[in-house]
C-alpha cells in the first residue's frame, strides 16, 4: 500500500481511491521519451467508461468524471462525508467547483500528478484553495515524490500519497527544504516583502 | 549592486545543502536519471558531450570584483582554467565533475552567487540591458524590477515544472538592447499619461525552431502590479501550454494557436483574481530594492577630457579602440567600456581565468568595483573616467581584451556549438573563428562597419542567428554539418528575423559566403548606410546572385 503523509505524519489511509478503466492507448514517443500528456480540459473518459466504474463501499475518492457523470447516485454518499474526488492533472477545477453548491462538502480531494514534470497540478492545487475555498484534505496522488514535496505544501497540499518505492521519513525532509520562501502561495499568502522587516 | 540579506543568503544556503543532498542520493542510486535529470537541470548542470556543463546565473549581467574572482578560482579549481560567457548573461563552465557540483555551488553561495533557474523547464535568469543605469537613453533603472522579479520567480512553488523554459527580459531605455521582443514575457518599462511608472508587456516572443516576434498583449500595468500580473500569465501557461510534444511547448504557440487578444483575455481575467492581492509590490519593498542600485557618488567632471581628447587625434590604434569600444555615460567625463571576449583565434564569449581576474582588478581600479555580462558575450566597465581610459585600454590590450572590434563582424555572437553541446547539429566555434580569420585586417573591418553576425550549432538557437544580420545555423544532412546563411535578421527596437539566401554549405565554405555578402553590401551600399540599411532596401536577391549564381550548378550537385 502507498504510504500516505498527512500534514507532517505517517499515517493509515482509509480512503479508496477508484480508478479509471486503463484504455489501450497507443504509445505518443517524442525522441524516444513517451508523451503522454493530455491537453488541458480534454476528457479523462467516455460516458460508457464512466457508467461501467465500479465503486466500492465505504469512504471512496472517485475519478472527477464518475461524480460529473454519477453526480444522482453519489450525492448521498457526500451528505454522509463519505466521497471525495480527484482530479487528472489536465482536468480543470473551474468544473468540480460548478458542479456543487459546496465544494467543502468533499472530504477528500486529490489532484493526480501522472508524472512529476506535468506542473499543472501545482496550478489545480492552488485555484482550489484560493479561487475555490477549498479547506478540506487536499492530496497529492500519483508520481509523488521526496523532491516535489517543498512545492505541493506551498501550493496547499496537505496530504501526499507517496510513490509505494520511497521512503516516507525523507519525504517529511522535503518539507523543510527551504525556511523562508520569497514569494507568497497558499501556505503563507504574504511574500517575504510583507512578512518580514527587510533592510536595505 | 543588489547586496543580499540574511535571508537572501540563507535561501542559497538552503539551495546548497539541498542539491548537495540531491547529488548524494543520485550517486547512491536513491534517484533515478530520470528523476535526477529535471533537479539537475534547476540548478544549471547538463550532460555534456564531455562531461557536466554548469551554468551559474550573473542576474542581469551583474557581477562585482570579488565575485569575478570567484568565479575565476572555480576555473582553476573545478575546470581547465576557462569559463564561456553565454548569451544570457550566464557563464558556464564545461568539465566540472558531479560530484564537485555542491562545492562549486558552496564557493558561488559565499559570494551571493547561485546556479538557481538557469536550465529546466522554469523561469529562467531574467535578463537586463548591459548600461543599465548608466545608459544616456534611459528611461528608469530597470535592475531593480529584474531583480524583484528574481525574488518573485526563485523557488516559484506554483512554476517549478512548467511545459517549456521561460525566459523575462526587462528593458528600460528606448533602445531595447535586452532583445525583450525575442523573450517569453518582455517589459518594457515606460510611463503613462499622468507620469507613472509601468510596463507594456510583450509575450510569446522567441527564437528557436519557430521564431516568432513577441506580441504586445497590454500597453500599461502600473509597476504595482507587474509581479502579479506575470503570475497571471504564467499560469495560464503553466495550464495551458502544449506538454504534448516539445517543441510545441513555449508559451509562443500557445500565444499564437489561441491568438494574442485571446492569450491576452485569458491573462487578465486570470489577473482579475490576483489584483490588488499580497502579490502586490509595495512602494516600501520597490525603495528597499532600489536603493542598491543607487548612482554612486559620481565625480564632477569636464564633458570631455582633455588628454583623452587629445590621445584620440594622435594615436591611431587607442583610436580604433575607442571608436568601436567606448560608449557614451549620461554623466559628463564618464564613459562605459566593453571588453571584447571576440579575439581571432578564441572561441567567442570565452575568458581564462587569469583574464578574469586582471578585469575584476580593472574594475575594481577604474569602474566602481562592479561590471557586467553583455548579452554579445563581452565584458563591460560601466563607469569609467574618461581620464583612466587609456591605463584601461593598456591593461585590456596586454590582457587580449582589446579588440577594436565592438559591434563589428568579427564581434561574433556564438554559442558552444558541437565541440560541447550535446543537442548540435554542428560545430560554430571554428566557423566563427575561420570568419575572424577572413576579417582580420582592422581598417578593412572597421570599413565594413557595424555588422551582427550570429551562430547557432542547432535550431535552439543559443547563438541567436534568427536576429544576426548575418546569421548562421548548423544543419544535419545525412550525418554531416552544414550550414544555412541567414540576412536581414536585427535585434532591438526594430527586431526582425532573417531570411535564409538558400541551400546550406559546407564549413569551409562559409566564411567566402561571408565575403561575398558584404562584397554586395560595399558595392551597392550609399554613404552612411550599414549592411542591415542597405539589405533592407534591396532585398535579399541581389546577394543570392552573387552567393549561388556563379556555382550554382555545382552546388545542385553537392546539395541535391
Ligand atoms: S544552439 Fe544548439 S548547439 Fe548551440 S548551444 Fe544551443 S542547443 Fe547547443
Amino acid at each position: 500500500m502507498a504510504k500516505l503523509i498527512r500534514g507532517n505524519a505517517v499515517v493509515s489511509d482509509e480512503w479508496t481511491l477508484v480508478a479509471l478503466p486503463v484504455r489501450d492507448e497507443p504509445v505518443k514517443k517524442q525522441a524516444g521519451k513517451a508523451v503522454l500528456f493530455k491537453l488541458t480540459g480534454e476528457a479523462a473518459a467516455t460516458d460508457a467508461e464512466v457508467a461501467g466504474v465500479g465503486i466500492p463501499g465505504g469512504k471512496v475518492i472517485v475519478p472527477m468524471s464518475v461524480w460529473l457523470g454519477r453526480h444522482a447516485e453519489l450525492t448521498a454518499r457526500l451528505a454522509a462525508g463519505q466521497l471525495g474526488v480527484w482530479l487528472d492533472s489536465f482536468e480543470e477545477p473551474e468544473t468540480l467547483a460548478a458542479s456543487l453548491h459546496d465544494i467543502n462538502a468533499f472530504r477528500v480531494i486529490a489532484v493526480n500528478f501522472p508524472k512529476f514534470i506535468d506542473g499543472r497540478g501545482f496550478s489545480v492545487g492552488r485555484l482550489l484553495r484560493e479561487r475555490f475555498g477549498y479547506r478540506n484534505e487536499l492530496r497529492a496522488i500519483g508520481d509523488v515524490l521526496r523532491d516535489q514535496m517543498f512545492f505541493f505544501k506551498r501550493c496547499g497540499f496537505d496530504a501526499y500519497a507517496l510513490r509505494a518505492d520511497r521512503d516516507a521519513q525523507d519525504a517529511l525532509a522535503g518539507l523543510r527544504d527551504f525556511s523562508d520562501p520569497y514569494q507568497g502561495a497558499v501556505d503563507e499568502p504574504r511574500p517575504l516583502f510583507r512578512r518580514v522587516a527587510r533592510s536595505a | 549592486m543588489y547586496r543580499y540579506d540574511a535571508y537572501d543568503q540563507r535561501i542559497v544556503d538552503e539551495r546548497v545543502a539541498q542539491f548537495r543532498d540531491q547529488t548524494r542520493r543520485y550517486l547512491a542510486g536513491e534517484l533515478t536519471d530520470d528523476e535526477f535529470r529535471p533537479l539537475r537541470l534547476q540548478n544549471g548542470l547538463y550532460v555534456q558531450r564531455h562531461a557536466p556543463m554548469l551554468r551559474v546565473a550573473i542576474p542581469y549581467g551583474l557581477l562585482s570584483g570579488r565575485q569575478l574572482r570567484t568565479l575565476a578560482h572555480i576555473a582553476r579549481k573545478y575546470d581547465r582554467g576557462y569559463a564561456h560567457f553565454s548569451t544570457r548573461q550566464n557563464i558556464q563552465y564545461n568539465w566540472p565533475a558531479l560530484e564537485t557540483v555542491p562545492d562549486i555551488l558552496a564557493d558561488l553561495a559565499s559570494v551571493q552567487m547561485h546556479a538557481i533557474q538557469t536550465s529546466g523547464n522554469c523561469i529562467r535568469n531574467i535578463t537586463t540591458d548591459q548600461f543599465a543605469g548608466v545608459a544616456p537613453d534611459e528611461i528608469q533603472d530597470p535592475r531593480p524590477w529584474a531583480e524583484i522579479l528574481r525574488q518573485w520567480s526563485t523557488f516559484h512553488p506554483e512554476f517549478a515544472f512548467l511545459p517549456r523554459k521561460f525566459k523575462i527580459a526587462v528593458c528600460g531605455s528606448r533602445e531595447d538592447r535586452a532583445v525583450i521582443l525575442v523573450h517569453d514575457i518582455g517589459l518594457q518599462l515606460t510611463t503613462n499619461a499622468a507620469g507613472e511608472t509601468g510596463f507594456r508587456v510583450y509575450v510569446g516572443g522567441g527564437l528557436g525552431r519557430t521564431p516568432i516576434i513577441g506580441s504586445l498583449i497590454r500597453e500599461f500595468i502600473e509597476w504595482q502590479h507587474v509581479a502579479t500580473y506575470c503570475e497571471a500569465v504564467l499560469r495560464v501557461y503553466n495550464r495551458y501550454g502544449r506538454r504534448d510534444n516539445a517543441y510545441k511547448a513555449r508559451i509562443k504557440i500557445l500565444v499564437k494557436a489561441l491568438k494574442p487578444e485571446v492569450f491576452a483575455q485569458k491573462v487578465d481575467a486570470e489577473w482579475a483574481h490576483l489584483k490588488d492581492g499580497p502579490g502586490t509590490l509595495t512602494q516600501a519593498e520597490v525603495d528597499r530594492v532600489s536603493a542598491h542600485f543607487r548612482a554612486p557618488a559620481y565625480a564632477t567632471l569636464p564633458a570631455l577630457d582633455a588628454d583623452y581628447g587629445a590621445r584620440r587625434e594622435t594615436d591611431k590604434a587607442f583610436s580604433a579602440w575607442a571608436r568601436r569600444n567606448v560608449h557614451g555615460h549620461k554623466v559628463p567625463g564618464y564613459a562605459a567600456v566593453t571588453l571584447s571576449l571576440k579575439k581571432t583565434g578564441v572561441a567567442p564569449g570565452d575568458a581564462t581565468a587569469d583574464q578574469m581576474d586582471i578585469v575584476a582588478d580593472l574594475a575594481e581600479r577604474y569602474s566602481l568595483g562592479e561590471l557586467r555580462v553583455s548579452h554579445e558575450q563581452n565584458l563591460i566597465l560601466a563607469d569609467v573616467r574618461q581620464a583612466d581610459l587609456v591605463a584601461v585600454w593598456q591593461a585590456a590590450r596586454a590582457a587580449g581584451l582589446a579588440t577594436p572590434n565592438i559591434g563589428l563582424l568579427t564581434d561574433i555572437v556564438c554559442c558552444p556549438g558541437g565541440d560541447f553541446c550535446s543537442l548540435a547539429n554542428a560545430k560554430s566555434i571554428p566557423i566563427a573563428q575561420a570568419i575572424q580569420q577572413k576579417f582580420d585586417d582592422l581598417d578593412y573591418l572597421h570599413d565594413i562597419g557595424e555588422l551582427d553576425l550570429n551562430i547557432s550549432g542547432c535550431m535552439n538557437s543559443c547563438g541567436h542567428h534568427h536576429v544576426g544580420h548575418i546569421g548562421v545555423l548548423g544543419v544535419d544532412k545525412d550525418g554531416s554539418e552544414w550550414y544555412q546563411i541567414s540576412i536581414g535578421g536585427s535585434q532591438g527596437t526594430a527586431a526582425a528575423l532573417g531570411d535564409v539566401i538558400g541551400p546550406s554549405f559546407a564549413a569551409d565554405e562559409v566564411p567566402g559566403v561571408v565575403e561575398k555578402l558584404i562584397g554586395t553590401y560595399l558595392e551597392q551600399r550609399t554613404d552612411e548606410e550599414r549592411f542591415i540599411d542597405t539589405v533592407r532596401r534591396i532585398g535579399v536577391a541581389p546577394f543570392k546572385t552573387r552567393v549561388y549564381g556563379e556555382s550554382a550548378n555545382a552546388r545542385k550537385v553537392a546539395n541535391g
